[in-house]
């Protein structure tokens, strides 16, 4: 059952300003504050200088280090910088592409997606070299190489059309996930409806999980003919909510709302919706 | 949901065989199946067993136990309300669902105290949209007035929730109250309230239901 998003503490449960967020983030004597300052500054949308450098900073740390040689605080700075919308983080996050830490690369994706900045997209087809046969499962770790959905999906939102070669042979990736990820991306730069069909076929899917992906991949690119499909899996209402939503809105934006009435589709997805409360 | 593959106590089976099936259930999916079963004998016996269903950590399970209670309708409020307390938290949320589909007025008090307070967003959710669907005729006019105003209250006050879905729920909520007011000179406060969601709430999908709730609203008498 999900939480409500938290009001701003600290961990002592005191309330955090941001001043006290960006000093907590600053010292180097306390790496569990560091962590969370991180998070908090992301979570909160604290988008002012002084928060995106201690950030940046925190991007290059050394001295808090995972069991198996991570980054944990790189990682949440990176997730933080995604959501400050602050285009000037490009390019070191495009150098956190390069970290030996697959978390800090993910989040790097990731973010570098959020800021919706085309001069990644360079750095991020890089990590698709190889094609599939270099996308292997690293032994002992539960993901592959590269984070390859992370790079597939921010290769697709930030329209990087030159790279649709690259993206195809990973239609055929043994990991679904990955799969779905390629044709989100396709569908992006294409234009070209069959790739969301597929999804529609992945929310008949006996693994929830792959119903579950399948379905927010649909929200994410606002596929409008996919709206029943979605209300109709057998999955979560409150994730299926959240995909009806991504459907909506991407074809509000295009009807010129709220500026224009509710177009006829408009007025079915919501009836989807209401069902589904 | 109409699946059913019946399976070892099916068809004919007494509610007692098929509450047996659950218990007995292996798998997950043995579990939902036998629920369905049990839930397709809309047999007011079979309650006791549906509500237990609630707090099994099994959301296929869950889900058919939901359709089940909620198809028995009034009949099964009565159960539902005397155990809510004792609920697990998962089961606590099914159960402020069934409640919610139900649309039963003695359900009132809970589903506004879930609207107003619970910490789980999916529950403030299912309660914002049962209070927006309770059957007013059941209950006399003078009491429907009282009860529909503290429910204006409540609904107005979730459309300022920090949660998205929370204030759509709210807003498809307002919309069927007020097309069910006994006392009429309430709807321009309803109106206006949606208008400023429209005008004013950050996220799309809201504003898009405010919308949709005002023409449906102003297209009326």
């Amino acid at each position: 059952m999900e939480q409500d998003l938290q009001q701003p503490i600290n961990v002592e449960g005191e309330p955090l300003t941001v001043e006290q967020a960006i000093a907590n983030l600053r010292q180097t004597a306390d790496a569990g504050l560091r962590y969370y300052a991180a998070w908090w500054l992301g979570r909160f949308r604290v988008s002012e200088p002084a928060a995106v450098e201690a950030l940046v900073i925190a991007l290059e740390d050394e001295s808090d280090r995972a069991p198996d040689g991570g980054y944990p605080l790189r990682r949440n700075a990176a997730r933080a910088l995604g959501k400050l919308g602050d285009r000037s983080v490009v390019p070191v996050l495009i150098r956190c592409l390069g970290c030996d830490d697959y978390y800090v690369r993910e989040a790097a994706a990731q973010a570098l997606e959020s800021l919706g900045d085309p001069q990644a997209i360079p750095a991020l087809r890089a990590l698709l070299a190889g094609g599939i046969a270099a996308a292997m499962a690293v032994p002992g770790k539960p993901h592959l190489v590269q984070p390859y959905n992370a790079v597939l999906e921010a290769l697709g939102t930030l329209g990087a059309t030159d790279a649709v070669e690259d993206i195809a042979p990973f239609l055929e990736h043994d990991v679904a996930q990955v799969q779905n990820a390629a044709t989100r991306a396709l569908y992006q730069l294409t234009g070209d409806a069959t790739y969301c069909d597929r999804l529609v076929d992945r929310l008949q899917e006996p693994n929830l999980q792959l119903r579950r992906s399948a379905m927010m991949d649909l929200g994410a690119i606002g596929y409008l003919p996919a709206a029943e499909a979605i209300a109709a899996t057998l999955a979560e209402n409150s994730l299926k909510l959240i995909a009806l939503q991504g459907v909506l809105e991407s074809h509000l934006r295009q009807f010129d709302f709220p500026g224009q009435a509710l177009s006829d589709e408009a007025r079915r997805v919501l009836v989807l919706m209401d069902e589904l409360l | 949901m109409s699946c059913c593959r019946t399976g070892k106590a099916g068809v004919g089976a007494t509610v007692a065989e098929l509450v047996r099936a659950i218990e007995a259930a292996d798998s997950k999916g043995a579990m939902v199946a036998a629920v369905h079963n049990l839930a397709a004998t809309r047999d007011v016996a079979a309650i006791p067993a549906l509500i237990t269903v609630l707090g099994y950590n099994n959301p296929g399970a869950a889900v058919a136990a939901v359709d089940g209670l909620a198809a028995l309708g009034s009949a099964a409020v009565p159960a539902l309300l005397e155990q809510i307390d004792g609920y697990n938290y998962g089961a606590r949320a099914w159960a402020i669902r069934a409640l919610a589909l139900i649309g039963d007025p003695r359900a009132l008090p809970v589903l506004l105290e879930t609207a107003r307070g619970d910490f789980a967003l999916s529950v403030r959710r299912a309660a914002a949209r049962g209070l927006g669907t309770i059957r007013w005729a059941l209950l006399p006019a003078d009491q429907a007035a009282i009860a529909q105003s503290d429910v204006l209250d409540v609904l107005t006050q979730a459309t300022a929730d920090p949660e998205w879905v929370v204030r759509y729920a709210a807003v498809a909520g307002l919309q069927t109250l007020a097309t069910d007011l006994v006392n009429p000179e309430k709807k321009p406060l309803i109106l206006a309230s949606l208008r400023r969601i429209f005008e004013h709430d950050e996220t799309p999908a809201v504003q898009a239901r405010a919308r949709l709730a005002l023409d449906t609203l102003e297209a009326r008498p």
